[in-house]
């Protein structure tokens, strides 16, 4: 098996449907001889040529329509929005188009599209470059949504992505990209809409996404110092939610983390939560806890910005709260 | 045959009435949407185009097969010109599983992809940049096709606009971009809306061509038109069409226009009428002009007809066509 970085397996994915397949392309700000802000596209340009590799004005509405556009007449672009923030720039499109446009016709039209776009607290860069703002897109109907943690599951469930022909906002997170993981030979499609168990337990289950199913794996092998068996699933798929993963996997140990790196207030985690409650109410153990980010914008001052968004820890005591333990 | 006459963007006496017959259809039908409108029968925010037919005509004429335009909230003449039936259309403004939205769109969602209708849009300027992108997908595909966009005055303002012709421009994709410049948007007057008085300027600051014609002759429409795709599809880049038109009636149907001079739109009428001007170019007798418009009143009552005898979604049918 090799091994690829998160930010190869997403280059990779791309790369081999573009080879195998003329109607994919992509496009973006800085995608080209830079090779995207994260590096992401890198060499790509050399590979594919312009046509295919294409840099556009910092103009996220009509990088976006335009995409669906070109998906509205059989293509399956892929758009790289640069920062999640950015996708408020293009939410237009988004949510009034891309999402709507098959239900307005009838079913007369699908639009195949891919906005990928990446976020992510821990480095600094104050208010307007690492939002988590996948909440804003889950609560569209049309809309699939996607938020993979590792690097077979970004190359896999970008795959799925891309010859899905519903338009799917793809969440990447940017301390994600350097981190290695072992991806098969030849590229597996995982199913949208299918959770990933990385660690089985029988005490408390915490379901995570992005950057927090790695806080979260830290907390478990914490917790299981003290004793407490921690089961994480990875939902990857945000719309639509594999709630009988996450229903089961409550059942058997009767308690529930959700941890995410958003502002936990109206996150997804609350709708996770409301799942958990309705569907396995008389499991449950212990109220069902919340982590996420405090509500405030990401401040600049490392100090603040460590102090708003979640870590291991923050996990590690929920766990605890679950098991009625103090640490 | 025709595409002799057609290259040299002229139309025969015989595509003449045709093109009258056409326009005379879309004044009819609409006339006949606001007065169902207003007796109760037909739901939801409808915008009539009464006065701009001559620039739905004229342009989707123009249009070979396998072109597509993008239309507007202003969208019915746009779908009629376009190819969509009267019945289909009226189906869907009565919400009927008939319409050519089968019922999920309504007036200002008017889709017909088998008639290259790429869909109306209820966000001024939301279906620009589709144009630049469907305008992309047939370059990369090497299609000698063409995209055009319709839209009006009021959406020159709107960043969607704007970054779409850019791109446009910037990529040169065989796109049209068509103004439909009835002065008004919504209620609020050009002169309150933007700084110049002359929009094809917005084009030309992106380098794009651009033309303009009196959007209330349906030839000098057609011709511009003509010219228009014939520059788009010979890939030297898009164009921007400006349209020089008329609103008759108000934005919406109900709207008291009490922004606009009381007897502004009758002297438009009086004057500007896009239909009065063929048929006296044509010098149509009123006899023969009365056996048409019996005929379109015609086509229009068996629209209605046949919407009222249409079939009602089944409530839960909300839940379908949401994903692929």
């Amino acid at each position: 098996m090799p091994e690829l970085s998160y930010r190869e397996a997403v280059r990779d994915a791309l790369s081999t449907a573009m080879r195998q397949d003329d109607d994919v392309f992509i496009m973006g700000e800085d995608i080209a001889e830079m090779g995207g802000s994260m590096g992401v596209t890198h060499g790509m340009l050399d590979e594919f040529g312009p046509a295919r590799v294409r840099n556009t004005p910092i103009s996220e509405m009509a990088l976006a329509g335009t995409a669906i556009g070109a998906a509205m007449q059989g293509m399956r672009p892929v758009a790289e929005i640069m920062y999640e923030d950015f996708m408020t720039l293009a939410s237009e499109q988004v949510v009034n188009q891309a999402a709507k446009v098959r239900y307005m016709s009838g079913g007369q039209l699908t639009v195949p599209v891919v906005f990928r776009t990446q976020g992510g607290a821990g480095w600094s860069p104050g208010a307007q470059h690492a939002q988590q703002l996948e909440a804003w897109f889950v609560h569209i109907p049309g809309l699939k949504v996607v938020f993979a943690s590792t690097p077979e599951d970004v190359r896999g469930l970008l795959w799925s992505a891309i010859y899905d022909d519903n338009p799917v906002v793809f969440f990447e997170h940017r301390t994600l990209y350097p981190i290695k993981g072992n991806v098969p030979q030849k590229i597996e499609p995982i199913p949208i809409g299918k959770a990933r168990v990385h660690r089985e337990g029988e005490d408390v289950t915490v379901i995570a996404t992005g950057r927090l199913v790695h806080e979260s794996l830290k907390a478990a092998e914490e917790a299981e110092k003290e004793g407490i068996s921690v089961e994480i699933v990875d939902p990857r798929t945000l719309q639509p939610l594999d709630e009988e993963t996450l229903v089961g996997s409550v059942k058997k140990t009767n308690r529930a983390v959700v941890a995410h790196e958003a502002v936990t207030r109206m996150g997804f985690g609350a709708e996770v939560a409301s799942v958990l409650q309705y569907q396995a109410f008389d499991w449950l153990d212990a109220p069902i806890e919340r982590v996420g980010a405090k509500f405030a914008p990401l401040p600049f001052a490392p100090v603040m910005e460590q102090f708003v968004v979640p870590h291991a820890d923050d996990v590690l005591q929920a766990i605890y709260r679950t098991v009625n333990r103090k640490p | 045959m025709a595409k002799v006459e057609e290259k040299k963007g002229t139309l025969r006496k015989e595509e003449l009435k045709e093109t009258l017959r056409e326009m005379l259809l879309i004044r009819r039908f609409e006339e006949r949407v606001e007065e169902r409108f207003r007796a109760g029968e037909l739901p939801g925010f409808l915008h009539v185009a009464i006065g701009q037919e001559a620039c739905a005509v004229g342009v989707c004429r123009a249009l070979d097969d396998g072109d597509i335009i993008a239309s507007t909230h202003r969208a019915h003449g746009h779908t009629l010109a376009k190819g969509t039936h009267p019945n289909e259309l009226m189906a869907e403004l009565y919400g009927k599983t008939e319409g050519c939205s089968h019922g999920y769109g309504g007036s200002m969602h008017l889709y017909d992809i088998e008639h290259g209708n790429m869909g109306a849009n209820a966000v001024i300027g939301g279906g620009l940049p589709h144009v630049t992108g469907a305008a992309l997908a047939f370059q990369l595909r090497g299609e000698p096709r063409v995209a055009l966009a319709f839209f009006g005055d009021g959406a020159t303002n709107i960043g969607t606009f704007h970054e779409a012709l850019n791109l446009a421009q910037l990529w040169k994709v065989p796109a049209v971009f068509v103004l439909e410049d009835n002065k008004w948007a919504e209620s609020t007057p050009e002169r309150q809306h933007s700084p110049i008085r002359d929009l094809s300027e917005r084009a030309k600051a992106f380098g794009m061509k651009a033309m303009k014609a009196d959007g209330q002759d349906v030839e000098a429409v057609y011709k511009s038109t003509r010219q228009a795709l014939d520059h788009a599809r010979s890939g030297k880049g898009p164009v921007f069409l400006h349209l020089d038109t008329v609103r008759f009636s108000g934005h919406y149907i109900g709207d008291p226009q009490v922004y606009r001079p009381k007897d502004e739109a009758k002297k438009l009428r009086a004057t500007r009428d896009p239909i009065e001007t063929l048929r006296e170019r044509m010098g149509m007798s009123d006899d023969e002009f009365a056996e048409l418009d019996s005929e379109i009143v015609e086509v229009v009552d068996a629209s209605v007809e046949f919407a009222k005898n249409g079939t009602d979604p089944a409530p839960e049918d909300a839940l379908k066509n949401i994903y692929a």
